[in-house]
């Protein structure tokens, strides 16, 4: 590939790993610092508990051997990273027996479409909206309405999630107010199903999608102004090309691939606001599990959540780095040394 | 006396330059008409919590403390909640506690950020490879996945523990930022003279670098600040934030819990609400205008 080495991967798959491991170890850490050390306080409480639950006591001999609290603390931290690396998070606290792994894989699917999808809209609102403002060509009336969609970047995603739960499914009974599917419904491929799914993601989505466009259109519109003065648009223009061909194919062509790296940055900021919105909308992604986990003390969910969490902003922002080449071709990504 | 006017400088005068000072600030403000209007917008409800603490019967925070689920009348301004509090005392005791741990947890991140920035920067090194490294690797975790860790072991939390977590996690940013100044900075020819003039690292660092990073470090202020009561609030929504005394962020977490929504009790979930929403615009725009002195690529974009 043009401008690109091997070192440029290997530094961003490393990256990755990097993130990966120290998100694992914060997970390995923050249990044993904690005050009071939970851990103890958990397995003495459980084994006072477990006394009168059937099973109990093998619950509870399973959660002290999975923290192997009899180890040195290197053997211990060396056994959980060994799990970790093979996606054992070991077993609900609350619904023991339970995998945690099988808890968190349908959450995961729901949440992937929510954000991913918002993710996507916003990316094509947001860069239309910042490059009609850019555009001198763009009709004054337009111009005028488009700042009204940078309202909504003031509040956190939730606090809009719940007025538009206020307004759009309280008061007028437009959209559902929780869920993601009707349970009436058979969950198949079904116009019925499909169309209940868009119902109920409808309004998350929105929240997602009005707090962060704003933010979006605003970088797009400063990156567009630094194409105007480019001289390939003097020429494009000298050319006697289209207007619209001129303002996609050459502006807004070249001022997208910095807003990419800005989408790896801002993914994690994503993450966490759409965490709280799916709260608001008891969707049933991992964010809804994260919270029903921490009303039930269930740690191996907690951890095994936000791991996963950790884990998939690590993997976005892979995949924006070595994409990002392949969209810009004026960045070289050739090393210093190299040359 | 006589050697300075010799020198045919001015004697040095402390109310000149006090006044000096003050004259830089006021066109400040007003050159930055956003940035004061944020400052005014969070200063008002600030003196308004601490005011109305004073005058209101702070008891009425408590639970069970009066009658359940009054709608606003002139013995309640904001009615009372499902649990027996006075909404108003809620609200007037609950905005300066998220102030506090916003400053607080945002001091703590800029302190750490600085303090990391400036040295890595500075020293190079693997030290600097290594801090780098795991600024940018803190940058790609949510961090809202490790404060709700965090707080989810440690349960019993105080205002002062809240903002202790979330500004140890605030501090990459700015390291991130005053760093890469820093690594510019060091090249510059005033720092070369003073090296050459026998200054040593600390007063090089003190005297020459820092100095010329107040405007990242406004901004860096402001950015954690912001970030600090947007995590700080994100946790208490999730009933993780402080657990002894009413924050904003708790009283939404109450009304949510309680389904105020589906009860009808506006006057329960709207208050925090408005007033998240005003905190809000104000750090907006305060960071907004700031923008242009700690983001110099944003220089171009924002004048045209």
């Amino acid at each position: 590939m043009r401008g690109l080495d091997l070192r440029y991967f290997l530094r961003r798959i490393g990256m990755f790993f990097l993130v990966v491991f120290v998100a694992a170890s914060f997970n390995f850490m923050i249990p044993r610092l904690a005050p009071g050390n939970p851990i103890g306080a958990i397995t003495s409480r459980m084994a006072n508990a477990s006394a009168g639950i059937e099973n109990g006591q093998a619950m509870f001999e399973a959660y002290r051997q999975r923290f192997g609290l009899d180890d040195p603390l290197y053997v211990q931290y060396a056994k959980y990273m060994w799990r970790t690396a093979h996606l054992d998070f070991g077993e609900s606290l609350a619904a023991y027996p339970a995998e945690v792994s099988d808890i968190i894989r349908p959450a995961i699917g729901w949440s992937i479409g929510l954000i991913g999808l918002s993710v996507l809209i916003t990316f094509a609102l947001g860069v239309t909206i910042g490059a009609l403002l850019a555009w001198k060509g763009t009709p004054r009336m337009v111009r005028a309405v488009l700042p009204i969609t940078m309202i909504g970047g003031v509040l956190p995603y939730y606090l809009l999630a719940m007025l538009l739960l206020y307004v759009f499914a309280f008061n007028t009974h437009m959209l559902p107010m929780s869920g993601a599917y009707d349970s009436g419904i058979p969950a198949q491929l079904t116009g019925p199903y499909i169309g209940s799914v868009a119902r109920h993601a409808a309004l998350p989505a929105l929240s997602i999608i009005l707090t962060s466009v704003g933010a979006w259109a605003l970088t797009m519109r400063g990156l567009m102004v630094n194409t105007i003065g480019e001289d390939y648009m003097l020429l494009a223009d000298a050319k006697g090309l289209p207007r619209s061909r001129i303002l996609w194919w050459y502006s807004v062509r070249n001022a997208i691939p910095p807003q990419l790296t800005h989408l790896g940055i801002a993914m994690g900021y994503v993450v966490s606001g759409a965490i709280l919105v799916e709260i608001v909308f008891s969707y049933p992604g991992l964010g809804y599990q994260l919270y029903q986990a921490i009303v039930n003390s269930d740690y191996t969910v907690i951890q095994g959540i936000t791991l996963i969490l950790a884990v998939s902003v690590g993997l976005c922002v892979l995949i924006i780095d070595l994409i990002y080449p392949r969209l810009d071709p004026r960045v070289t990504y050739v090393s210093e040394n190299s040359n | 006396m006589s050697a300075t006017t010799l020198r045919g400088t001015t004697p040095f005068n402390p109310l000149r330059s006090v006044r000096d000072v003050l004259g830089q600030v006021v066109a400040f403000f007003a050159e930055n008409r956003m940035f004061t209007a944020g400052v005014l917008l969070l200063l008002a409800l600030l003196l308004f919590g601490l005011i109305g603490v004073q005058l209101v019967n702070q008891k009425g925070a408590d639970m069970g403390a009066v009658p359940l689920n009054q709608a606003p009348s002139a013995a309640h301004p904001l009615g009372t909640d499902g649990l027996g509090r006075d909404m108003f005392a809620v609200m007037v005791i609950g905005i300066p506690n998220t102030f506090k741990i916003g400053f607080l947890a945002g001091a703590i991140g800029v302190v750490i950020g600085t303090l990391i920035g400036l040295l890595a920067g500075y020293y190079r090194g693997p030290a600097d490879a290594f801090f780098s490294s795991f600024a940018d690797v803190m940058l790609v975790i949510p961090a809202l996945a490790i404060l709700i860790t965090i707080s989810a072991y440690v349960r019993v939390v105080t205002v002062e523990i809240t903002a202790l977590i979330v500004g140890l996690l605030a501090w990459p940013l700015p390291a991130r930022v005053i760093r890469s100044q820093t690594l510019a900075l060091r090249e510059r020819l005033f720092v070369q003279v003073a090296k050459l003039s026998g200054q040593n690292d600390f007063e090089i660092i003190t005297l020459q670098i820092l100095p010329n990073l107040t405007a990242y470090l406004a901004a860096s202020f402001v950015g954690a600040v912001s970030a600090g009561i947007l995590a700080a609030v994100g946790l208490e929504v999730l009933g993780l934030g402080p657990q002894n005394v009413p924050t904003i962020g708790r009283t939404l977490y109450y009304a949510f819990k309680y389904t105020a929504l589906l009860r009808g009790m506006w006057w329960w979930w709207v208050p925090p609400i408005v007033t998240l929403a005003i905190i809000f615009t104000g750090l907006f725009q305060m960071s907004i205008s700031l923008d242009k002195y700690a983001n110099p690529r944003l220089k171009g974009a924002t004048r045209n």
